[in-house]
């Protein structure tokens, strides 16, 4: 199987859809001739033309509507948000109107957009270049929200995404975009959205993470198999709808349980999963869920020990198992 | 694909009477400022270039993350701004490629560099933001992100505040040409315009939005013009030319002080890629630049100077080799600096 990086994988992922239907189109800042600030949609204006890879004005909100417009008719829009940290101005359109359409119109509208945000920290991006968005759209029903970690689950949930009918967030965290390598099998697959991937199997406790700091939690894992503990890693890859049937499974089985993600930790993916694990598995724990997350502020700060001190790491993720592992 | 116009085929002065008028005094200096004015600010023009210049290679030896440049944009950013400064009561949103502007308004040369290496003691936000973005109130200045066009609202409203609290402040506020299709930019013009604010719209357009030239953006030449929808008075100027920009700036302080909102557009050159990160040679024609570069103020200045006997050459050479030294101290001196306490990060989430 070939290796690629996430962001050839997510461009092939494009590529192919828009190969597939014709009413697949990009639009947002930067992504035509440039090819994106990423190059997510690098050489696609030269084979889709200009009508299907849109470079707009610098306008997230108008990009948003008009993506949501353009979905009404039935077409099927990737707006790209060109950094997590200027979807705000998407609000409105994205989780004010584009999650509601479905359940507001009895579903006689259905919505079949992507929006691509890159997102996420440890870049040295500061305080406007490395947020982490997933909680709000994880809060709100009728978005459905993907987050992979490697270029297999990136390319199989993009293709799955575009063809949803439903506003699908998809996060693509900037940086595994080019430090992840990973095969990718030649040709059509699709991976289907909802469903967690288990990373690495393991007995004696549970790791859930999803994004960047998956990686940090294979690592952890294999540090801790060194020290004769076997942790399992479950990869969410999709936040909603959250696949709660394998986390619980490993949960049951393992007994303990470690929710590892980069957002503030108050509020955020890991609490609803410690809620869940507390409310359905409560007399399988072994030890107190916990968790591993950035810290309460608003952005790591750019400073590179201030970053680093925000950041989950490898080595945060083993201190926290080990810790874990003592009950 | 819709093209940019080079700069020799533009017509200049936009919707503005003003611009044809001050671009033929642009030899001759306007009555309010005198010679030793000029040389000041070519000396802070040549230390924010040079600055800039060292920025870039500082990134590329991997000691500055990231930055944008304001190269090509300095007579804009310092006509402007010399302008406020001899006002004395101006308030100034600028946005993140205003380092020229941001230095010139009174940061040294150290501060600068600190703000870029992310070093304790960087004098806009302790090392959390981008470099010079957060805040300098010293220097009369707020940028609280980079997020395009979100100052222009926020500017409008201490405005506001300006006026209800009695005082005679003009805002300044900052942005490019792809910060004017933000809705909050239309938002922001009206509000000034319905209360008569005391506030500047300085558009600085390069003509283009990282890769998006302004044909893509918008199918008008003259931004100015869009002031006329909200009705206030809008002018293009040549933002190459820093008299005109001073001259034309001058004028809104006192247009904005006693009867409201003025947008001003500076027709600039950007002359280095969008930022750091960025490589322009796969959206613009390589002569572009290079033409735009026949017009760099610093050239022009410098020339304007020797011409009228202000300066001879030693003396521009002189004030480039200062800026140098300085540079390579500023350089030494953040090199050396230590990072933030780690222990502040959670500091000042909220107000004490
Ligand atoms: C709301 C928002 N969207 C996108 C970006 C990414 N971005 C940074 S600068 C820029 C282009 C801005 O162009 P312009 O306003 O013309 O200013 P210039 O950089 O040319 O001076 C873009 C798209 C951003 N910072 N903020
Ligand atoms: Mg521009």
């Amino acid at each position: 199987m070939p290796e690629m990086t996430v962001i050839e994988a997510v461009r092939d992922a494009i590529r192919e859809e828009m190969e597939r239907d014709s009413k697949v189109f990009v639009l947002g800042e930067d992504v035509g001739k440039r090819g994106g600030v990423f190059l997510a949609t690098q050489g696609l204006i030269d084979d889709f033309g200009e009508s299907r890879v849109l470079d707009t004005p610098l306008a997230e909100a108008s990009i948003m509507g008009i993506a949501l417009g353009a979905a009404f008719r039935g077409l099927r829009p990737i707006p790209e948000v060109e950094f997590a940290d200027f979807v705000w101005p998407t609000i409105n359109q994205l989780i004010g109107e584009a999650a509601r359409t479905c359940y507001g119109t009895n579903g006689a509208v259905p919505v079949p957009l992507v929006v691509r945000i890159p997102y996420g920290g440890g870049i040295r991006g500061g305080l406007f270049h490395s947020q982490n968005v997933e909680t709000h759209f994880f809060h709100t029903p009728g978005l459905k929200v993907v987050a992979p970690a490697t270029p297999f689950d990136a390319k199989g949930l993009l293709k799955s995404a575009v063809r949803d009918n439903n506003p699908v967030v998809f996060l693509e965290h900037k940086k595994t975009y080019r430090l992840v390598r990973g095969e990718v099998p030649e040709g059509e697959y699709t991976i289907p959205i909802g469903i967690a991937d288990v990373k690495r199997q393991g007995s004696d406790m549970t790791v859930v993470s999803y994004g960047l700091t998956l990686h940090y939690c294979l690592e952890a894992a294999e540090q801790l198999s060194l020290e004769g503990v076997n942790v399992e890693v479950v990869d969410l890859r999709t936040l909603t709808p959250l696949d709660t049937e394998t986390v619980l499974e490993s949960v049951k089985k393992t007994g303990k349980l470690l929710i590892v993600h980069e957002d503030n930790i108050t509020g955020g993916v890991g609490a609803e999963i410690a809620a869940l694990v507390a409310e359905q598995a409560f007399e399988y724990l072994d030890g107190p869920v916990s968790r591993l997350c950035g810290l309460d502020v608003p952005t790591m700060p750019f400073a590179v020990n201030l970053e680093e001190a925000y950041m989950p790491d490898t080595d945060k993720v083993v201190q926290a198992l080990r810790k874990l592992a003592a009950y | 694909m819709a093209q940019t116009k080079p700069r020799a085929g533009r017509k200049s002065g936009g919707n503005s009477a003003k611009a044809k008028a001050t671009s033929k005094a642009s030899q001759a200096l306007p009555g309010s400022l005198t010679p030793e004015d000029l040389v000041e600010i070519f000396t802070r023009m040549v230390l924010a270039r040079t600055t800039d210049e060292r920025i870039w290679a500082l990134n590329r030896q991997g000691k500055v993350p990231i930055a944008a440049s304001s190269q090509g944009h300095e007579a804009a950013q310092l006509g402007s701004l010399l302008a406020a400064e001899k006002d004395g009561d101006c308030f100034l949103f600028p946005y993140y490629r205003d380092l020229a502007l941001k230095m010139a308004a009174g940061l040294t040369p150290t501060q600068v560099m600190l703000s870029f290496m992310g070093k304790a003691g960087e004098p806009y936000s302790n090392g959390r933001q981008f470099p010079l973005q957060g805040a300098d109130l010293p220097n009369k200045i707020i940028q609280i992100s980079n997020v395009v066009s979100a100052g222009l609202t926020q500017a409008t409203g201490y405005a506001l505040g300006c006026k209800m609290l009695g005082e005679k402040t003009v805002v300044l506020v900052y942005f490019g040409d792809g910060g004017t299709s933000q809705g909050e930019t239309h938002e922001a013009m009206n509000f000034a315009s319905v209360h008569g604010l005391p506030i500047i719209f300085v558009c600085e357009n390069n003509r283009y939005a990282i890769s998006v030239p302004q044909a893509q953006q918008m199918a008008i030449d003259d931004i100015s013009s869009r002031s006329a929808a909200y009705g206030f008075p809008g002018f293009s100027v040549d933002g190459m030319d820093l008299l005109q920009c001073y001259e034309a700036t001058r004028e809104a302080i006192n247009h904005a002080r006693n009867q409201g909102p003025v947008l001003l557009e500076m027709r600039v050159e950007r002359f280095m890629p969008h930022t750091t990160d960025d490589d322009d040679r796969r959206y613009r024609p390589a002569d572009e630049v290079e033409a735009a570069r026949k017009f760099d103020p610093i050239i022009t200045i410098g020339n304007i100077l020797i011409e009228q006997g202000t300066l001879d050459q030693k003396k521009v050479d002189d004030i480039k080799a200062q800026a140098q030294q300085a540079i390579n101290e500023a350089t030494d001196a953040a090199d050396a600096a230590g990072l933030p306490d780690v222990s502040t990060i959670h500091d000042m989430v909220y107000a004490p």
